[in-house]
């Protein structure tokens, strides 16, 4: 029955499906992954106002360092905003991706999201979209609430330009949180803790609350290496300085560049992991 | 006309041991403890036919859900092959996934969702659309017994035979033409036992579909199966209908045995006996 809907792969078999039929239902089938996202935010809603509100107070506690300036104040506060701001989006989107598989695990559900017949390219495709969507809408409600405590001035921004930055610089954050995700499957006991520890030296290397020339000089490549620097910087110019897309190339350009590459390795690693697991009997079974 | 679905041949997976090295990495001294290899799967051949209900008993570690793992892609052999209606499970692995689907002992799903969420997400995956998930999830589970007040509620809340009823209606729902069935009566008192056994039944009859069974239920596997094949350690050390398999296991003076006389004929010791020497803390 349901067997000629399939198209055969021979070279890249979990990549497979290239007819449009067969496109159209791997995009059906991604949408599973946003639905059942949604519904665990939905369920967990609890969880996820708890950390909305540690959120809020941790994005003040770094802005009124701003505030307590002498000099500059304005600019002060609002460039710490921006940080705490972009900060909680990246890692809203790296979050939502990287905890893919740590997330089914714990839940037992691994091996039933792996015997699906959908490649993983489409379990990918759907939690990333779920994970910008979720990024996005986050970090609106989070500008809001801020917005209730400090005054941050956007009379200078231009919109299109921090628009563009962002959903170019998504795709780097999307490989990188890709790459994250096969962490617990390859190190079964400690692999949450890993993309922790990654998540965390991106904050501290990236220029989230100040500018990375104040790192110590053998730091200087990892904050050049780091999409968030680019990310960061391209939302600073674009809404403190007003500058538009074509302004904006010098950091359009190694954001497109980083997603480039990093997706594809991303989603390389990803599939060899997979290999791996497979072989070695490492998915978490239940049962 | 009797035609093989599912071939197995000569299968073998181990686990610990075969450890591939990433590097090349020196071995220090003190390192020369060898890891302990389990040869969970041990050239298992067999063949099921179209339409069957394929038993396999075996006690706790004999590699029954390895076996399973095998055949639904969660597991890569480590040599020897498998197909599902033709289709090399590795080779065809796309195509094999869309054919199959597996009730294992544990309900496995996401605990806070509702039943009809959980389904809505399994159903999707297997390229049902929203509004024909929306249709027929209540119908199956309202078929299985679930009181409809439950569908929308969390998961978690269900008593375990419930959960394994929602488990079987995601199996039933992506209809599958093999099943694999991994102790679905497992835990459940004797009435749900039944509602189970009867779904797998039909599922048989009204769906075409072919079953692969596993048990510690010797009547369950009697009144069930068309054949059984009995695992020992990894091994098939016997198989055949449950009738051929009980008459080998006659004696003169035990002129009629149970399917249990005859698990202990063959691996020599009774399910209780084999479950209490295998019983390893790791094997679920
Ligand atoms: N992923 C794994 N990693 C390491 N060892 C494994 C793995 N899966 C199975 N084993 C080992 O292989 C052997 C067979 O296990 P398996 O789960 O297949 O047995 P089973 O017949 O299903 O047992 P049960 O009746 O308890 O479910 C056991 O010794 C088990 O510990
Ligand atoms: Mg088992």
């Amino acid at each position: 029955m349901a067997r000629a809907a399939h198209g055969k792969g021979k070279g890249l078999k979990t990549m497979t499906v290239l007819n449009a039929s067969g496109i159209a239902r791997e995009v059906r089938s991604s949408y599973a992954f946003v639905e059942r996202n949604w519904y665990l935010v939905k369920r967990y809603w609890g969880w996820e106002l708890a950390f909305f509100v540690y959120t809020i107070a941790s994005s003040l506690s770094v802005i009124y360092i701003g505030k307590a300036q002498q000099v500059n104040q304005n600019d002060l506060v609002l460039y710490l905003g921006i940080g705490t701001l972009v900060w909680a989006y990246l890692r809203a989107v790296f979050d939502a991706i990287s905890e893919m598989i740590t997330w089914e695990r714990w839940e037992g559900t691994i091996e039933y999201t792996f015997m699906a017949p959908i490649s993983r390219l489409t379990h990918m495709l759907g939690t990333a979209a779920f994970s910008i969507v979720y990024g996005m809408l986050r970090t609106a409600l989070l500008f809001v609430a801020l917005a209730l405590f400090v005054n941050l001035d956007l009379s200078r921004a231009d919109y299109l330009g921090a628009l563009a930055v962002t959903l170019v610089g998504s795709l780097s954050f999307l490989g990188i949180g890709i790459m994250a995700s096969v962490l617990p499957l390859w190190f079964t006991e400690r692999g949450a803790e890993m993309t922790f520890i990654i998540s965390s030296i991106l904050l501290l290397v990236s220029g989230v609350y100040y500018p990375t020339d104040v790192l110590p000089g053998w730091m200087q490549p990892l904050a050049r290496i780091s999409p968030a620097t680019y990310f960061l910087d391209g939302i600073r110019r674009s809404v403190m300085s007003g500058q538009g897309i074509a302004e904006l190339w010098n950091v359009l350009l190694p954001l497109m560049l980083m997603g480039l590459v990093s997706i594809p390795l991303g989603v390389w690693v990803f599939l060899q992991v997979e290999r791996l697991a497979k072989r070695t009997g490492r998915l978490k079974r239940n049962g | 006309m009797q035609t093989d679905a599912i071939v197995v041949e000569e299968i073998v997976k181990a686990f610990g041991g075969t450890k591939r090295r990433w590097l090349p990495g020196r071995r220090r001294a003190g390192d020369a403890r060898p890891e302990k290899t389990v040869y969970a799967v041990d050239h298992v051949s067999l063949r099921i036919r179209k339409n069957e209900i394929y038993g396999v008993l075996g006690a706790n570690g004999s590699g029954k859900s390895t076996l399973i793992r095998l055949l639904s892609t969660l597991l890569i052999p480590d040599s020897g092959r498998a197909s599902v209606f033709g289709h090399d499970v590795i080779r065809d692995e796309q195509v094999v996934k869309r054919m199959l689907n597996r009730v294992s002992v544990e309900a496995s799903f996401f605990k806070k969702l509702s039943p009809f969420e959980n389904l809505m997400y399994a159903t999707r995956l297997y390229g049902l659309s929203g509004a024909q998930a929306k249709r027929e999830i209540p119908v199956v589970l309202q078929a299985l017994g679930i009181p409809e007040d439950r569908i929308h509620r969390p998961l978690e809340q269900m008593s375990r035979g419930m959960q394994q009823k929602v488990a079987i209606a995601r199996a039933f729902l992506t209809t599958p033409v093999f099943l694999l069935l991994d102790e679905p009566t497992t835990g459940l008192d004797p009435r749900s036992k039944l509602d189970v056994q009867e779904f797998v039944l039909r599922l048989r009859n009204e769906h075409d579909a072919t079953v692969l069974l596993t048990t510690h239920d010797m009547a369950e596997a009697d009144a069930l199966c068309d054949r059984i094949a009995i695992l020992d350690r990894g091994r098939i050390v016997a198989e055949g209908t449950p009738s051929e398999l009980k008459a080998q296991a006659a004696t003169p003076e035990l002129l009629d045995p149970t399917m249990e006389d005859a698990f202990m004929h063959f691996t020599g010791k009774s399910i209780e006996e084999a479950e209490q020497e295998e019983a390893e803390p790791v094997a679920v």
